[in-house]
């Protein structure tokens, strides 16, 4: 076995003890930590990426040694690499990007603290994103849920701490339910490993022996996960907890964790339901509908918000909708769709999320529309980025946005006609009310020239290089990204 | 509920709440909360108020009502409760677990070998959800100044005879049963977690009537995060080199020795210790920072 | 059916715990009351997971006198997951609460609505 193999394994580890290491260090240095931390681990699941996607190999991983199903394993693919890569980059632009306003909302002696929870995050992402076992996959859920309200809560107001209380009875609830239905799982497979499910799973399917059981299990695990990631009715905590935690924060939030969820929940999909089952139980056509009502809905309470972060984050809401949509339209294209539309997200949120945060900071804390006027003239890097990033969500050609909506286009044209053409209505119409609250927000940030009273800010370092490379890394898979989606459709056929 | 309100209020008196954010001001705080008591509601939200609580009871009821139905169909269709002809206790991780747990894990004990050996990585896990915890109740609970005594804090001081000597013979009673339970977790029903929560109760005991000083003595900020540091490094770095050379098939240092000795089973001891430690300081941790706000 | 039930006795109380506590927690306006419906609902997952266990006749997974035949003993996963499980809902639990005390230092009531109502005349203020 190839030594590369056991990177996961100490990237969780590592991840887990430098949590621990950031307790004892002062704020800088935990922060040092942290992004060296998830830097190295962006390059080595890069590593492993690049020595399994040309193998075409799936390998499992025993954790202990025990071989099958008697221990824990990881189960290491194109796919996981690829995702646990990618949510490791973002983590470090996040935390460049967001680290200043976390120096200047947050008290000296807890900003140590916002590491060890984003040490934590990248701890139960990788293992969210790696593991083979349901059971792990709920016990790191909670390691999540846990640190992710740490770091909304680490700012310490009245709005933000009710923020949190609402995460969390939401998140609560989410694991709550996935718990449930991992227990009635084991109850009916007796196992708890994925593929050994997955064959049980459809031994069970075919038998028609508990059935009912089988279908109640996979309605509680994938309601479960599409609470947490705030699939549309359970979006309502997003506007609170994206708009009132720090920016920082709010990038993580939104770019990662729910990521992360969706991610396990397709993992599920393909390992623990099984792909035909899961597409002949119509649990797919529940998530399509709501996933078309939250585009919709997402972008309307969106024009609706005068409010810029929680603008952002009712779109949010409505691209979480677009990852939803992509998954209950079909396994193949339908999936590859939303994986990419989960990295396009991934890659657009935070650096929206962090230049509008820039820009409020620059305006005196001015979060309404009203007041951000001339604010891509005091800070122009964010006002750039910002500018850039809403052609990336509206899907202006050039950019990952567009590659995005062109790949749901063409998967609606592969589904059936019932879903092709509420697809294609969400598309346009989610499309024009992108354009409608984006170009007002850029118009009115770029309207006056340096207004009374504001002077051109200094940009940070750390936050231009975050918001160059986001600017980058989009316009670079917006214009190469075709043969990357061929790559991701051949890591769906292997996952 | 009103009883809890005025204790909750009692304890709050003289608390200094640090809010950094503009928007609520440390001096703003005080002039906020006490213009919320006075806002009264209009009539129309007042109407609101009244139907939601009375469509509360109805909503809930039907809620539940839909969600138990939906449940209980499936649970009837289940397998039947305690027979062993279930998918779960016919599966062969069960029959490996069984007969050669004690063999391959050293553990008397068969849910010991199974959560410490078998399945060690989702009690890694769970350490860990137990240490987030604490960071985020420290973030959110702990306040760089000192809380000045409260008169339930004095009354807690006072010397007390009765409380103070019955202290003294039980918590050592206490410690030492949870010592017993933590050694002999893998000879017998116990482990890391009990044995853990039991000497964290003994501590909270300590503490409940002898005041915080004395404790602080050896169990301050300081020492406390340095022993959970030390612990959880344990833990990780012990269970990754045995990940490692189990993925590797590389021989490791730890065998499962004799069974029924107290040295034995390999690292299922140092294990239950470490998460021991973690896990009474955890608890007292979460009273120190609920009642004082320090540790 | 109601044999079924009968027989399944354990696990119809845990759904019944387990739907009790998700609608306290999902509706109730009283923040130590969604705490409370919190720890139902995870009691009740741990209920079920330990009647699944449990195997009639069968001594607890205690080795004892070298006996190693599965027919012995019951199940000893479960109980195992359910170790795992407690110390989540106990550091979930911790994490509310503190979240409770700080709101209720804050606005001076633990009813969600009277809450919401506030935070929202803070928010008509500011810029």
């Amino acid at each position: 076995m190839s030594f590369c193999l056991n990177f996961p394994l100490f990237l969780i580890v590592l991840s887990l003890i430098s949590a621990v290491l950031c307790i004892i260090l002062p704020g800088k240095a935990a922060r040092y930590v942290a992004l060296s931390l998830a830097l190295l681990s962006a390059v080595l699941n890069a590593v492993i990426l690049f020595y399994v996607y040309p193998r075409n190999i799936s390998v499992t991983y025993l954790m202990g040694h025990y071989p099958h199903p008697w221990g824990n394993e990881l189960r290491i693919s194109a796919m996981e690499a690829l995702f646990s890569s990618a949510f490791s980059a973002i983590l470090v632009l996040c935390l460049l990007g967001g680290s200043a306003q976390l120096r200047e909302k947050v008290q000296a002696e807890l900003s140590p603290y916002f590491y060890v929870m984003t040490c934590l995050i990248q701890a139960a992402l990788l293992a969210l994103v790696y593991t083979n076992d349901v059971f792990t996959g709920y016990v790191f859920i909670e390691i999540c849920t846990l640190s992710s309200c740490g770091i909304l809560m680490i700012r310490k107001n009245g709005r933000t701490t009710l923020a949190s209380v609402r995460y969390m009875i939401f998140s609560l609830v989410g694991s709550g339910l996935f718990l449930f239905g991992v227990i009635f799982l084991y109850n009916i497979t007796g196992e708890l490993l994925m593929p050994n499910i997955r064959a049980a799973v459809l031994t069970l399917w075919t038998s028609g022996e508990y059935k009912v059981p089988l279908l109640t299990a996979m309605c509680l695990m994938t309601l479960g996960l599409s609470i947490k990631s705030g699939l549309f009715p359970f979006h309502i905590w997003m506007a609170d907890t994206y708009g009132t935690a720090i920016p920082g924060a709010s990038a993580i939030l939104s770019g990662l964790i729910s990521k992360g969820y969706i991610f396990f929940l397709i993992k599920l999909i393909f390992d623990v339901f099984g792909v035909d089952v899961f597409y002949a139980s119509g649990i797919h056509n529940v998530l399509f509908v709501f996933g078309v009502i939250g585009i919709i809905i997402g972008s309307v309470s969106a024009i609706r918000e005068n409010n810029i972060l929680r603008m952002i984050a009712f779109s949010s809401a409505a691209q979480i909708g677009y990852v939803y949509m992509g998954i209950g339209m079909s396994a193949g294209a339908g999936i590859t769709a939303a994986l990419f539309q989960m990295l396009t997200h991934a890659a657009t949120k935070p650096a929206l999320f962090l230049s509008a945060g820039t820009m409020t900071n620059a305006m005196g804390n001015a979060k309404k529309f009203r007041n951000l006027q001339g604010a891509g003239y005091v800070t122009p890097v964010a006002g750039l980025a910002f500018t850039f990033e809403s052609f990336s969500m509206i899907g202006v050609p050039l950019t990952m946005g567009f590659m995005c909506k062109y790949l749901f286009g063409t998967a609606a044209f592969e589904a059936a006609p019932l879903k092709m053409i509420p697809t294609l209505i969400a598309l346009s119409v989610s499309t024009i009310l992108n354009t409608m609250y984006f170009s007002r927000t850029v118009i009115r940030i770029y309207r006056h020239p340096i207004a009374n009273g504001h002077e051109r800010e200094k940009t940070r370092v750390s936050y231009a290089l975050a918001a160059v490379v986001f600017i980058v890394v989009n316009l670079f898979f917006g214009v190469f990204g075709k043969s990357f989606i061929d790559a991701l459709g051949n890591c769906v056929t292997i996952f | 509920m009103k009883k809890f309100k005025e204790w909750l209020r009692d304890w709050d008196e003289g608390t200094f709440d640090f809010t950094i954010d503009t928007a609520a001001a440390g001096n703003e705080e005080s002039t906020v909360s006490e213009s919320f008591e006075k806002t009264a509601l209009t009539d129309l939200e007042n109407r609101e108020f009244r139907l939601f609580s009375r469509a509360f009871p109805i909503t809930a009821v039907i809620l539940a009502s839909v969600m138990i139905v939906f449940l209980l169909s499936a649970v009837m269709r289940l397998p039947a409760f305690g027979s062993p002809h279930t998918p779960p206790a016919e599966s062969v991780t069960i029959q490996r677990y069984i007969e050669n747990g004690l063999s391959e894990t050293g553990a008397i004990n068969i849910v010991a070998g199974v959560i410490l050996d078998y399945r060690a990585f989702d009690t890694l896990g769970e350490s860990h959800v137990l240490f987030a915890a604490a960071a985020a109740v420290f973030i959110l609970m702990a306040s760089a100044r000192r809380r000045p005594e409260s008169p339930r804090d004095q009354a807690i001081l006072r010397d007390d005879p009765i409380l103070r000597n019955t202290t003294k013979v039980l918590v050592p009673i206490i410690l030492l049963f949870g010592l017993y339970v933590i050694f002999n977790g893998h000879l017998g029903p116990g482990g890391g977690f009990s044995g853990g929560s039991i000497i964290g109760g003994g501590l909270i005991m300590y503490e409940m009537s002898y005041g915080p000083t004395r404790l602080q003595r050896v169990l301050n900020l300081k020492t406390y995060k340095i022993t959970v540091l030390v612990s959880l490094l344990f833990y990780s770095i012990a269970k990754c080199y045995s990940f490692f050379c189990g993925a590797n098939s590389l021989h490791t240092i730890f065998g499962p020795g004799t069974p029924g000795r107290i040295f034995s089973a390999g690292l299922i001891l140092p294990l239950n210790m470490v998460v021991g430690i973690v896990v009474s300081c955890t608890l007292y941790g979460f009273y120190a920072l609920f009642m004082r706000e320090q540790i | 059916m109601w044999m079924t039930l009968w027989n399944n006795r354990i696990q119809v109380a845990a759904v019944i715990l387990f739907a009790v506590g998700f609608v306290t927690l999902l509706l109730h306006r009283n923040l130590i009351k969604k705490v409370i419906g919190l720890n139902i609902m995870d009691t009740a997952a741990y209920l079920f997971l330990t009647s699944i266990g449990y195997i009639e006749n069968r001594l607890s997974p205690i080795i004892q006198e070298g006996d190693t035949a599965l027919e012995t003993y019951v199940n000893p996963l479960p109980a195992g997951l359910v170790l795992t499980g407690i110390v989540v809902s106990v550091s979930v639990t911790a994490v509310m609460l503190a979240l409770t005390i700080r709101i209720y230092r804050r606005y001076h009531t633990l009813n969600l609505d009277d809450i919401y109502r506030y935070v929202h005349d803070e928010m008509e203020g500011e810029q």
